[in-house]
This record gives structure tokens, sequence and C-alpha cells, in this order.
């Protein structure tokens, strides 16, 4: 496959397309903002909890295939997840997405393993990590009230 | 479809003057159209700066000893041939900047500093890149002036219109684009700036994109400051010019201290050297300033007219061109139009278009443009930008369309 078609692969294109958990969440226990000043992309990301677990997850905001469809899947990956395992999958796209497909990336559920082509494209790594930013955040800061925070992220 | 071969303008020998075009980027040819956010820089620039760092460099104004004394010469004579191109007055008229970020800075925090009160108003416009707005807006804030935007009609051009309202008996200063780096919109500026001495304000024009595109003349544009930088022109980078009335600059205080900017310096108290020195405080960009004036030779060289015929043709060649690709629009349609189109695809965020675009070669400009409030304006997040250099073709914008006409394949719309 080529380079362009390992970015823009069909689970990606069609996330972009029918982004899910895409709504606002009035309730959420934690909201964070992403927003990338280069670009100008932005999304906001909303979490509810239940305990420990991540009960509800959603987001909305504007931006590429890339940042949209990494969103999305981001949030059915996360959902179900304690605190402990959402980060521990932050770090390990993170490293996927600047270090391309390692061993870390294996641990990884394997839709993840769709943004693997992004460490071909150095330029896109920031629109691939602007959701995952936002969830740690989000799960450094979240706790009992919903708190907002501008989030300028660097990669 | 062919362009016409304008008379008087080979664009394939002028091709031949810059090494940078022959890249290959992916694989394939570069096809660079973003000359824009910096243009591509002909040998005789690379070699004037090379020869004179090699063989010639020294401190200028410094030194009694043969380099430093050659040096300054050449270094006045750059300011010289900045002056001429510019078709200002006088030498002294001209100050070498960083750029063009650098030379509003400095009218802001001198001439501002000094003659903003509270309540003063500064009018920009919707059309202005952030450079032209956000040291405006520090001025304000520290001085308790007001900035002021003139909306733009929905075709991209000003709307001179709605300028009777906001230019007043308050308005200091109006600052405004020669050249929407955006949009590619030529403004008026010789009737904005009949309109603003009418009222009693100043006029700065930014020049960061009409320089490389327009003959420019500031006396006959009104202009009592104009801003420009040089690797914009097809010169190096860290060099621009700041034109200003001498009158004027001979009234404002120096913006930063330092060597070179002084007459008499005790302890206590320093009296100042008049313009251009007062605002060349520390070793200016020598080389830079000699290889920007190897660039204005250059393009002196040229036939100006033939080259501004060829380059509004091919503007307008791609204007219809990229309008044809399905989902494609194209933002604003402003009376007279140069160096730069901008548009977005349907269903295609620009920064997608960019990296498609890229892998075929083709290098634009996708984002914001540091224009987030003409961003807003126009209702969009941002947009691909193709800019356009002396050194296009007909065949760089096949190149941009056929590559464009592949993205809704490679996003599967």
């Amino acid at each position: 496959m080529s380079s362009l078609g390992e970015l823009y692969q069909s689970l990606i294109l069609d996330h972009n397309r029918a982004p899910r958990n895409y709504r606002a969440m009035p309730d959420a226990d934690s909201k964070a903002e992403g927003y990338n000043p280069l670009c100008g992309d932005q999304l906001s990301l909303y979490l509810k909890f239940d305990g420990d677990r991540i009960a509800d997850v959603s987001f909305q905001g504007n931006g590429c295939a890339i940042s949209r469809a990494s969103a999305s899947l981001m949030t059915t990956e996360i959902k179900g997840k304690t605190r402990q395992e959402a980060a521990r999958m932050f770090e390990g796209f993170h490293r996927m997405i600047t270090e391309g497909r390692t061993q870390s990336a294996e641990k990884l559920p394997p839709k993840l393993g769709a943004f693997a082509g992004v460490a071909e494209f150095p330029a896109r790594v920031k629109c691939a990590a602007l959701a995952w930013h936002a969830l740690r955040q989000a799960l450094d800061e979240g706790t009992d009230t919903p708190k907002e925070k501008e989030h300028s992220h660097a990669v | 479809m062919a362009v016409a071969v304008t008379p008087g303008f080979d664009v394939e020998a002028v091709r031949q003057d810059f090494p940078a075009l022959a890249a290959r980027v992916h694989g394939r040819p570069l096809v660079y159209l973003d000359s824009g956010a910096s243009a591509q820089k002909p040998r005789v620039v690379l070699d004037a700066m090379h020869e004179f760092l090699a063989n010639r460099y020294a401190n200028v104004h410094r030194g009694v000893h043969a380099l430093s004394q050659s040096a300054s010469a050449e270094y006045d004579a750059a300011r010289e041939t900045a002056r001429r191109f510019l078709g200002a007055a006088d030498a002294a008229e001209v100050i070498f900047t960083a750029g063009t970020t650098a030379g509003i800075n400095l009218v802001a925090q001198s001439w501002g500093r000094a003659t903003l009160r509270a309540g003063d108003e500064i009018l920009v416009t919707e059309l202005e890149h952030h450079s032209n707005l956000v040291p405006w807006q520090l001025i304000a804030a520290q001085t308790g002036a007001v900035v002021r935007a003139l909306p733009i009609a929905p075709d991209g051009d000003l709307d001179l219109e709605a300028i009777g309202a906001l230019l007043t008996a308050r308005t200091r200063l109006v600052a405004l684009a020669h050249v929407s780096n955006v949009l590619g919109t030529v403004v008026p500026v010789r009737r904005v700036a009949d309109l603003a001495h009418a009222a009693g304000a100043l006029l700065l024009v930014d020049g960061a994109q009409s320089a490389p595109h327009l003959p420019i003349d500031v006396q006959a544009l009104g202009a009592d400051f104009f801003v420009c930088s040089g690797h914009k022109l097809y010169g190096p980078t860290g060099v621009g010019l700041l034109y200003g009335r001498l009158d004027l600059l001979a009234a404002m205080p120096p913006w930063q201290g330092g060597g070179g900017m002084v007459e008499r310096v005790t302890l206590e108290k320093t009296t100042f050297a008049p313009p251009p020195s007062r605002f060349e405080a520390g070793t200016p960009p020598i080389a830079e300033a000699i290889g920007l004036a190897a660039a204005i030779d250059y393009l002196s060289g040229l036939d100006a007219g033939a080259l501004q015929a060829y380059e509004e043709t091919l503007l307008r060649h791609a204007e219809e061109a990229v309008a044809g690709v399905a989902g494609v629009r194209i933002m604003g349609h402003p009376a007279r139009r140069v160096g730069a189109l901008s548009f977005v695809m349907e269903g295609v965020h620009p920064h997608d278009v960019g990296t498609i675009l890229d892998r075929d070669g083709v290098a634009v400009r996708a984002g914001h443009h540091c224009a987030q409030p003409l961003m807003r304006r126009l209702g969009v997040g941002g947009t691909v930008r193709a800019s356009f250099g002396l050194y296009n073709t007909a065949a760089d914008v096949e190149a941009l369309v056929a590559s464009l006409r592949g993205v809704r394949k490679v996003m599967a719309l």
C-alpha cells in the first residue's frame, strides 16, 4: 500500500465520514479542550465516570480527517476502561504515531493500529494526537466537577 | 488549456535561475506553489551573499580597516538599491529590518508609543495577516488606544462604503495590506490613503505580498510607512524594508537601543543618530541586505510590464482551472487578484488536501494563513492556498489540478 493509502485507510475514512460518539454531554464529569494553534483544529472531549471507570465519552469539534477519525476511534476504545488503562493506551498510541509500529503498539487495540501510518507524516502527528492529549488532560483533571481548560498541546 | 506566451518574459529561462526548482519531492518533480509563504531564491542572490561572506566580510560602520570600509559601502549601496525599488525620495527613509513583522512592530512601538493616547483609534481591515494586527493590539493595550477593523464585502474586496463611519477624527493611523496573503485581493491603497489623510490619519501599507508582484512607488501610493520582507521577494530571510516619511522618522524615538544608533553616550544620557541609523541598533543583517539588493537587481533586470502581465494571466488561468475541479469553491472574487488563490474542497479538510497534494510533489499551504479573523469572516476554519512566483508555469497549474482531482478518490468521496 502507498504511504498515502496507509494514512487514509478505510477505517480512518469511515470514522471521518461518520464519527462515533459525536455529541455534546451536558452532564459530563470532565471536559477538556484540544486546540492546535498552528492549524486551528479544535475539539471538546467529554467524559463520564462510574467510579474509576469511563462510563461514557463523547466529542465535538472541527478538524481534519486524521484528527476527527482519531478522536472517534479513541472514544470507541476507551469506553469502559479504567483511568489507568486509558492512560496506558495514551502512552502506547503516542509512541506508535511518533515511532511507527513497535512492540508497544502491538499491545494496543488492533483498530488503533490504523494510525501507525501517521508516523510517516511528521506534519500530521499532531492531528492524530489532538484528542489523546485532551483525554490525558481530562484524566488528570477530571474528578467530581466538570472543568474546562484551554489546552494547547505540543507533540 | 495552453496559456498564451507573454512577449518579453521567458519563464523557462527564469526557471533556470532558481536551483531549488530542480528538486524532487516524494520522487516527483517539485511544483512549488507556496511563494506567498516564502519564495525560492535565484542563483545571483546565493552568489552575492556567498561572495560577500567568503571574500569581503566585515562589520559595517565600525572599523577604519579596508574590509569594514568596503562592507559599509556595499551595505549603503544595498540601501540605495532598496530606495530605488520603493520609490523613496531619500535613502534615509529606508530602514533595514528583520522583516515585515519587525517593521510593523517598530512603527507600533516607536511612532505608536510616542503618539497614541487613550481613545485614539487605529484602523485595520478584516484582510490583515496577524502581523498587521497583533502589534497594534499590543500598543493599543499599552496606550489605551482602540483597534477597529474595516470589513470586507462578500467578494473579498474591502467594503469602502463602511470606511466613512470608521475613519474619524480619532483615527491616528490606517494600517492595511496592499495585497491579501489569503485571497490575493489588490487593495486600492491610493484611495484609502487619500481618505485617511483627509481625516488627519497616517497610512501604513503592509507590502509583504505586493512587493513581489506589483511595481512599488511609496510616494504614488500615498504611504507614510511601507513594509515588506526580503524572503518573499526572492531574497534571503532575516531582512526586510521599512520605508517611513523622513519627517515622521526624524520625530520618532528609537525602538531598540544599542550600538550604531547613537551620537553621544554618557553613563547618564544618550543622544541618538538620525534615521536610518537610529532604527538599526546592533549589527544589522549585512549579508542579507546585500542578498536582498541582488534580488531587487534581478527583478529590475526583467521586463516589469511583461512579468506582471504573465503573472496575472497565469493566475486567472489557475482560478478557472481550479474552479473546474469537482467540489472546489474559490474563496472571494475580488476585482483584482495577484499572487495567491484560496479555495476549499467540499467534505475535505484543507490539511488533508495539503498532505495529498504534497505526495504528488505539489507544495501548497493549508490552514488559516495567519489570518484567523479573515477565516472567521469567510466562515471557514481554513483554506488551501496556491501562491505563485515569477517562475510558475501553466504546467504547474496542470499538476495542481491533476492532483486535486485525485483528492476525492483518496478520501473515498
